[in-house]
């Protein structure tokens, strides 16, 4: 029970990369196929930013004090991996960005973004 | 200046990139990304007399020393830091020298396959992929080769899309390739965040010391594994190289030259980076026998693809195939982690870098003259433009292996390693796929010099000369690596020893 509930977020990671990559091997459809990528893609941020969580860990600030109950906090976080994350999500943004223009390209030559027609018009030629 | 020489090859191109978009007038750009290739293949130039030859300014005894460098100062577990050995040297100025010799083709060849509103984005583009490329082999972080890697990757889709011109292929191979290339680079990035989560530290150095794969959990297996898959995408190894043929067949001349040369080789450093310095052999190859898989997909790789490549009607396509079989000797090279085969293997990334974009490069001189690569319209295009066919078919023996030729040097080292570990069969096996080039290249020989070439090419002249000099300047080097093997193998060698730790 423990392997399931006590390392939920791991689940989610791993649902959300097997969603996001049968999307983009299953759908034809080039937008689909990004918004796979983004899934699969968003599933690895998650996985970076859950491994450096502590539970009852807090932002990483020296000398700083419980509101409530005066103390100095003992445990923190790592801020690393979210740093990290943040340039994974640039580049993530940049890729769906590439991707987006050149389904816009595709478009406008090929009159279709359904892998299928694209194929077909190909042959046609 | 001199301390900070390991930087300046990325912040050159790097900064250059984004002048180019700013100063947009055709020449100018092309005058200005010149002098940018050619000023960072100079300081990859330096660094390698001072990595390989260690100052002594000796030729003859070269010693081996790893300069590194701390970005901002800060002390190496927590900052980054470069560091470059005598493999990341070796393939830096593969890179830059390629890049330098060929983007001084290409003003005329995309004057041609390029609309010229575009000119200053490509040259953007080229110098971006060239930053990435290079950031990759000069990084000692495991983080900052993903971002690198991604540098790379982004201006490589956006290269090969602009021969959107010639063909509305390239569109569609462009967005495969991204789709691939993508999945590729996030799977070694889920490798990298397991590895970080076992060993606390993305630099390299620093994780292969702490890392645990004698006793440690199952997650550096599946980093491994995660990290393999990826690479090995990157690397266009039989059977992830189902975005390569199109990529390469499609962009423009000059960007596939470039890419073919490049692009997959700093994949194979990734490889070997992962394999010897950070997992060490003795993880990867004894007790996940991953040699084994890597010998036996090299091996059909190299086949099936020679075989396909054989069936083309469109050269640069043909050639693409043969990109596949050649990246398969590479990684059969690396298979056997012997020194010898470690020598095969990373010779034949300098020898096959050069041979392919001079035969890429012979390729754009006839698209230019002729407009088509179809086998078809070549008819008698050895009588027409003698100099590049000339240049085609040098490169082309390289191709096979024929003596006197860089790929020569290659097999002959890469059959010395399969004897030397006992595996005839395999030596047996890379003579008669070098038979399967000797068909495909002969293929095309036949069709340029045994038929009459048609009456519409009765106009077709040699290529102008500022793209014959780059193109017989590469074919020209692998005839040299073919008949003085002092600098390749003796590089090659000093590198596979500092990867496998041996002293010689």
């Amino acid at each position: 029970m423990n392997a399931i509930l006590g390392l939920y977020n791991y689940w989610i990671v791993i649902f959300l990369m097997m969603t996001g990559f049968y999307i983009v091997i299953a759908r034809r459809n080039l937008v689909k196929k990004v918004i796979g990528l983004n899934i699969f893609q968003i599933s690895v941020f998650l996985l970076y930013i859950t491994m450096g969580k502590i539970e009852g860990g807090t932002a990483p600030i020296l000398e700083a004090q419980n509101f409530t109950t005066g103390e100095e906090f003992q445990v923190y976080s790592n801020p690393l991996t979210s740093v990290l994350i943040l340039t994974a999500i640039v580049v993530g943004v940049a890729t769906t960005a590439l991707a987006l223009a050149l389904i816009v390209r595709i478009q406008e030559a090929y009159g279709t973004i359904e892998e299928d027609e694209i194929l077909e018009r190909d042959l046609e030629m | 200046m001199e301390r900070h020489l390991p930087i300046l090859p990325i912040i050159v191109p790097l900064m250059a990139a984004p002048l180019c978009l700013l100063i947009r007038q055709r020449t100018l750009v092309f005058g200005f990304a010149l002098g940018v290739c050619w000023a960072t293949f100079a300081m990859v130039a330096v660094l390698f007399m001072h990595v390989v030859y260690a100052d002594t300014g000796d030729a003859a005894s070269p010693v081996a020393t790893v300069i590194t460098y701390e970005l901002g100062g800060w002390a190496t577990p927590w900052g980054i830091e470069y560091r470059i050995d005598t493999l990341s040297v070796f393939v830096l100025l593969i890179v830059s020298g390629i890049g330098a010799v060929v983007l001084s083709y290409a003003p005329r060849s995309i004057s041609r396959e390029i609309h010229c509103d575009q000119h200053y984005l490509f040259c953007s583009a080229y110098l971006l992929c060239l930053t990435g490329l290079l950031g990759i082999t000069i990084t000692g972080d495991l983080f900052n080769l993903f971002v690198f890697l991604e540098i790379s990757a982004l201006s490589s889709y956006s290269l090969i899309s602009l021969g959107a011109r010639q063909s509305r292929k390239a569109l569609t191979a462009a967005f495969q390739y991204l789709v691939m290339g993508t999945i590729g680079a996030t799977f070694i990035l889920i490798g990298i965040g397991l590895m970080y989560q076992m060993t606390g530290t993305l630099n390299m150095a620093d994780m292969a010391t702490r890392l645990d794969t004698v006793s440690g959990p199952r997650t550096v297996l599946v980093a491994f594994a995660f990290l393999s898959v990826g690479i090995c995408l990157k690397v266009a190894l039989f059977p992830l190289h189902a975005w390569l043929p199109g990529a390469y067949a499609y962009a423009p001349s000059v960007v596939t030259a470039f890419l073919a040369a490049t692009a997959t080789k700093v994949s194979v450093y990734i490889l070997l980076r992962i394999i010897f310095t950070i997992f060490k052999p003795g993880f990867a190859f004894e007790s996940l026998s991953f040699d084994t898989g890597l010998m036996v997909l090299s091996l059909v790789g190299i086949t099936v693809a020679s075989t396909v490549a054989i069936f083309q009607t469109n050269i640069k396509r043909m050639l693409a195939y043969s990109s596949v079989a050649q990246i398969g000797y590479i990684v059969l090279g690396i298979s056997f982690a012997s020194v010898t085969g470690l020598t095969a293997g990373i010779v034949h990334v300098l020898n096959h870098a050069v041979i392919k974009s001079g035969l890429f490069l012979a390729m754009g001189c006839i698209a230019l003259r002729i407009g088509s690569v179809e086998l078809d319209d070549l008819r008698g295009v050895g009588r027409r433009m003698p100099v590049t066919m000339f240049a085609w078919v040098l490169g082309g023996l390289g191709l096979i292996g024929v003596p006197l030729t860089a790929g020569f040097i290659s097999k002959w080292y890469l059959i010395g390693a399969a004897l030397e570990s006992g595996c005839r069969l395999v030596a047996v096996l890379v003579l008669l796929n070098s038979l399967l080039a000797l068909v495909y290249v002969w293929r095309v020989v036949e069709v340029a010099y045994f038929q009459e070439p048609p009456e519409r090419h009765s106009q077709v002249t040699e290529a102008p000369l500022s793209m014959l000099i780059p193109t017989c300047v590469l074919i020209g080097a692998s005839l040299f690596f073919g008949l003085n093997t002092s600098f390749s193998v003796d590089v090659a060698r000093q590198a596979a020893e500092v990867l496998l730790g041996v002293t010689p």
